[in-house]
């Protein structure tokens, strides 16, 4: 059995040149969006906008200027899907298509899903979407393929700058806790990890360095299981069913109610 | 500091799950309430049940049709219930749209025989052994509580499938299962009314379905009330558009009027059972029909007004 792979993906080098994105598409053979008629987000550099069905890699573009403009600077982060140790995809998925690798990574079959869109719900990032050519929901395989083949994925592989570093998850998050100590060394104080620690969702097997706060990129701050609300919601509709059972009850008991009454008065 | 359940995308569950939220929560309540008449009623308020089962069949029927055109591969619709690789049976009980695949499966079957057993007791079917799957008698009795039970789970479990998401409000809330529920038995109660002949307004039964869904619009209200407060800060999501649905089409026109209707025609006499008048002809089914919009409409505003919420 392999050990957990994963990606760390380190913000702070990422140039936002986006060579990981055209290796995810070019090695998924992902079509182009709005059947490849160039569409401009009209307000940034970032024209993917998110993560879906056909963009598995998205880099995320934050431009933090003054409003005078004499001031800011870029923060570029190269999305993806977390391959969550505890994944509410796979909670949810219906079909048995979500299915967890020997990689510990969640991937989705897309010749078994029927494209019912709970998981897309359900993913505390909004990572999934529907692939129009496939009509199956669809997110990064962390490259399942090229992993049994020995290989690296696409996007790691492309990535010129090494923010998008691929290996096991424990060797990434010795890196990472390193990478963390050099910037607050060198007074980047702000550089901290994004669920490298089990306490998010048991862990982000794709975790991530922000030198900002989650929501500035694009990440929940407190990403949650779907299934944390299914014991008090189903414990409320029980009682629902019991209340309007015993109104039904009380209201069409008829005849045979009351003559049970009497026999049971004459009994008495 | 934003909502994490903002970072989320949604499912796009438009019209067709809004109309399966509907006609499967028919399905449901039509079927529990036949039962619940077959089991503890009147013998003179049969026919009422049967009206019941003649609704639940073609609705469950009509629900899985809507659930697999939805589907973005609708062919693979079985998916839901063999594993397509291995042929093995697929369930997961955490899962509520696993689990409600079954339900509405299972709860097809019974509202079938149900609906077989209401044909022959109307004497449109010949095979006299097909009444033996409606009360009295084992096998009926079966039915009736199996699929009551089944028909219930139907009814709720579409509310506890949105709250077992990441999205904003479905999955702020523990109450919209039984929000459902509690719609998915008024809206039955006036399914049944609208479609009663007007000859069968002095059974008994049409009189206690008059209450029951009297009863039900008052808890309607108040679980509705409980819904806002319970989503707490998000209840914002809805100082909007359809805020002003809610409070306009689902509380004033689905449960407020229909409920003004039935005091003025006297919730508690029977209908039509002596000194006619047209208010008294018409009281009822509009009530009844005004009820079956506002069911419609709470369905649409709990799951059209999630769907853009974005940060």
């Amino acid at each position: 059995m392999p050990e957990p792979m994963g990606f760390f993906t380190d913000t702070t080098v990422c140039i936002g040149c986006k060579a990981c994105e055209v290796a995810c598409k070019e090695w998924n053979q992902l079509p182009a969006a709005n059947g490849g008629v160039t569409t401009m987000s009209g307000d940034s550099y970032d024209n993917t906008r998110r993560l879906d069905g056909i963009h598995w890699r998205h880099v995320k573009f934050v431009e933090q200027f003054t409003p005078d403009r004499t001031d800011g600077r870029w923060l570029l982060m190269s999305d993806v899907c977390k391959h969550c140790v505890r994944a509410g995809c796979l909670e949810v998925c219906p079909t048995g298509a979500i299915i967890r690798t020997e990689f510990d990574t969640v991937v989705i079959q897309s010749d078994v899903c029927n494209g019912c869109r709970d998981c897309i719900s359900a993913c505390p990032f909004g990572v999934i979407g529907i692939n129009p050519v496939s009509g199956a929901a669809q997110k990064c395989t962390l490259c399942y393929d090229r992993l049994q083949a020995g290989m690296q994925p696409a996007c790691s592989q492309a990535c010129p700058t090494a923010s998008i570093q691929f290996g096991t998850v424990a060797h990434l998050k010795q890196t990472a806790a390193a990478r963390v100590e050099q910037l607050h060394g060198r007074g980047e104080r702000r550089a901290h990890l994004y669920g490298a620690d089990d306490k998010m969702l048991g862990g982000l097997n794709a975790f991530y360095l922000l030198v900002d706060k989650p929501e500035v990129y694009g990440l929940p701050p407190d990403p949650q299981l779907p299934t944390r609300n299914l014991g008090r919601s189903s414990l409320w509709t029980v009682l629902g069913a019991a209340i309007v059972g015993l109104v039904g009850l009380f209201n069409f008991r008829g005849r045979r109610a009351r003559v049970e009454a009497g026999r049971e008065r004459e009994a008495a | 500091m934003i909502p994490s359940t903002f970072f989320t995308a949604p499912p796009e569950w438009r019209w067709l799950i809004v109309s399966y939220f509907f006609i499967g929560g028919l399905a449901g309540g039509c079927f529990f309430l036949a039962a619940l008449i077959d089991l503890f009623g009147r013998p003179e308020d049969r026919p009422i049940a049967r009206l019941g089962y003649y609704v639940a069949f073609p609705a469950v029927v009509v629900s899985g049709i809507l659930l697999i055109l939805d589907l973005s591969v609708p062919t693979r619709f079985w998916h839901m219930l063999i594993e397509s690789k291995t042929l093995q049976p697929m369930l997961k009980p955490y899962s509520p749209m696993s689990l409600g695949s079954w339900a509405l499966l299972i709860f097809g079957g019974f509202s079938f025989l149900a609906f077989l057993a209401a044909l022959t007791d109307a004497g449109r079917l010949r095979a006299r052994w097909l009444a033996r799957f409606r009360p009295p008698g084992i096998v009926g009795t079966l039915v009736a509580l199996i699929g009551g039970t089944l028909g219930f789970f139907v009814a709720g479990y579409t509310g506890v499938l949105l709250a077992v998401t990441n999205r904003p409000i479905w999955a702020d809330t523990p109450l919209l299962g039984l929000n459902f529920l509690i719609s998915a038995a008024s809206t039955s109660a006036a399914l049944l009314l609208l479609l009663v002949p007007r000859r069968w307004w002095t059974l008994p039964g049409v009189h206690a379905l008059r209450r029951f869904d009297v009863i039900v619009l008052v808890l309607e209200l108040v679980a509705i009330v409980a819904l806002v407060i319970s989503l707490g800060p998000m209840a914002r999501a809805w100082l909007n558009a359809w805020g002003a649905l809610l409070l306009v089409g689902v509380v004033i026109v689905g449960i407020l009027a229909p409920l003004a209707l039935h005091v003025l025609d006297g919730p508690w006499r029977a209908t039509g059972a002596r000194g006619r008048s047209f208010r008294r002809d018409l009281a009822t089914p509009i009530a009844a029909v005004l009820v079956l919009i506002g069911g419609f409409l709470f369905r649409v505003v709990i799951v059209l007004s999630a769907q853009g919420i974005h940060a």
